[in-house]
């Protein structure tokens, strides 16, 4: 569902243009989960961004298809409503805009841009009550303005309760580990299994340890490197990095 | 009349010339005069501004322990001025939330003068500027607090959001006590979209018109926070935000 080939693509700062992917080439098929492992600066979160449509991240050679569309023709709010979902690193706090407004209105525009007719307030409510008990994130959390005052791991699960209502067909997961206590590790997980373990859905973790991939268990792991993978393997070359480091692994 | 303000006065400094030298010779002397008498509550909201220049002067009189609130959005594409004078008495309060909106080149101004002239008196003020173009929202809040004017809690804050380069918004707050047990507060921040919440939203799927929106919503918010539960903040709600869907802002 997502083929991502010889993926080149720049970040442009003050400082000028800088060159982070340099030729990825990756396909996750449907009901296949795949980790994404590597070292920091190795291009992992430009990966998530650039899938994701963030300006500032350019695209210099290469090309994305998903479910057989041109991703990178794509707006971001485009890819969302084809089913495209990005899970933030660092979720972003919205002042004065509610969580339940904030879903409600991207639930509708997603479903306004795919034809179908808006979900009522109280289908709403029924459907995020059902996600947030899911993520055991208390659902006043959800009455709150986005991600304003959360702690780093509900920001996580705040994010993992989006993905629930918002059912995409392919997630990119950027470090939804990270921040988060062994309790909210396994409620996550089992967040990303319920919500996204089915066949016709696809899942790229992109993760720095290995203990995410307990909980959700990947059908490949990617090693990538200095903006390329390096080397693919199964679940098990999980375990081998953390045993043995990046530096062996991809050397 | 009034010989013409000019930009030498402090009052003025950022208003629109042009557009005053359009006004009618008596129309400066035009005050709308309101007294509040005791223990009362007066709240008055409304949209102001148009296609050509406006200039609203009024002065409100708040007798002991009562309360004014006035909230106005100034909505139009011409130069607008809205000028407040208001006299505390003992324990009064005034409420002001102010929102100015719009792109073109019009200049768009809150002025209030408040007097603090007896104990106990407060006052909070409240003002959003979101422009863009070449346009201009200005808040200049003057707070007089007299020798009289012991325990009074003055509190002015001012956020200016630019949606585009060329638009601009000037704060100036000014403060005369004469007291010295006051409590006098003031803020001003001027700032750009939040580029990673609209990402964000995007990501969600929310289009840029709608993203923009609701942020812009969110941002003009704390200046109508107070009517929290009256069918007037939505009217003053749809009213700014209808001027964001009219103008092409970026």
């Amino acid at each position: 569902m997502l083929k991502i080939e010889n993926l080149h693509a720049e970040v442009s700062s003050d400082s000028g243009a800088k060159k982070i992917l340099k030729g990825v080439t990756l396909e996750v098929g449907a009901g296949e989960i795949h980790a994404i492992m590597g070292p920091n600066g190795a291009g992992k979160s430009t990966l998530a961004y650039v899938l994701g449509g963030r300006p500032g991240y350019e695209v210099t050679e290469g090309s994305v298809t998903f479910m057989g569309e041109d991703l990178l023709a794509m707006d971001p709010h485009e890819r969302a409503a084809a089913g495209f979902f990005l899970g933030f690193q660092y979720p972003v706090e919205i002042p004065g805009v509610s969580n339940v407004q904030f879903l409600r209105e991207a639930l509708n525009s997603q479903r306004k841009a795919r034809g179908e007719e808006p979900l009522s307030g109280g289908d709403f409510l029924k459907l995020a009550k059902e996600k947030a008990a899911l993520l055991k994130l208390d659902m006043e959390m959800l009455k709150r303005n986005v991600n304003v005052g959360f702690s780093g791991g509900e920001k996580k699960r705040n994010e993992m309760v989006q993905m629930g209502i918002l059912d995409p067909k392919l997630a990119v997961l950027d470090e939804t580990d990270s921040g988060l206590d062994i309790d909210a590790l396994r409620t996550v997980g089992d967040g990303i299994n319920a919500i996204m373990r089915k066949p016709e859905k696809g899942v790229l973790l992109i993760t720095h340890y290995q203990r995410l991939l307990d909980y959700v268990q990947p059908d490949f792991v990617h090693v990538l490197v200095a903006g390329r993978v390096v080397k693919t393997g199964g679940a098990d070359l999980a375990l081998q990095l953390e045993e043995e480091g990046y530096e062996a692994v991809a050397a | 009349m009034s010989a013409l303000p000019t930009i030498r006065d402090e009052e003025w400094r950022y208003a629109d010339f042009d557009a005053l030298a359009q006004f009618a010779p008596d129309a400066l002397d035009n005050w709308k005069e309101v007294r509040i008498g005791a223990g009362e509550t007066q709240r008055h909201c409304m949209v102001v501004g148009g296609d050509a220049p406006e200039l609203h002067r009024i002065r409100l009189d708040v007798a002991k322990g009562a309360r004014a609130e006035l909230f106005v959005v100034i909505a139009g594409s011409d130069y607008t001025r809205v000028e407040v004078e208001i006299a505390l008495a003992e324990g009064a309060h005034f409420e002001f939330g102010g929102v100015t909106i719009g792109g073109g080149d019009a200049v768009r101004e809150f002025v209030t003068r408040t007097a603090h002239g007896a104990a106990e008196a407060t006052s909070n003020q409240v003002v959003r500027s979101v422009h863009w173009g070449q346009a201009t929202g200005n808040f200049l809040g003057r707070i007089d607090v007299g020798r009289e004017g012991q325990r009074t809690d003055a509190a002015q804050d001012f956020k200016g959001l630019l949606l585009e380069k060329g638009a601009s918004a000037n704060a100036r707050p000014e403060l005369e006590i004469y007291a010295d047990d006051v409590k006098c507060a003031h803020g001003a921040a001027i700032g750009q979209m939040d580029e990673n919440a609209r990402f964000y939203m995007a990501s969600r799927g929310l289009s840029p018109d709608v993203a923009k929106k609701l942020l812009i919503r969110a941002f003009i918010a704390d200046a109508l926070a107070a009517l929290e539960g009256d069918a007037e903040q939505e009217r003053l709600f749809d009213a700014a935000l209808q001027v964001l869907e009219d103008g092409a802002a970026a």
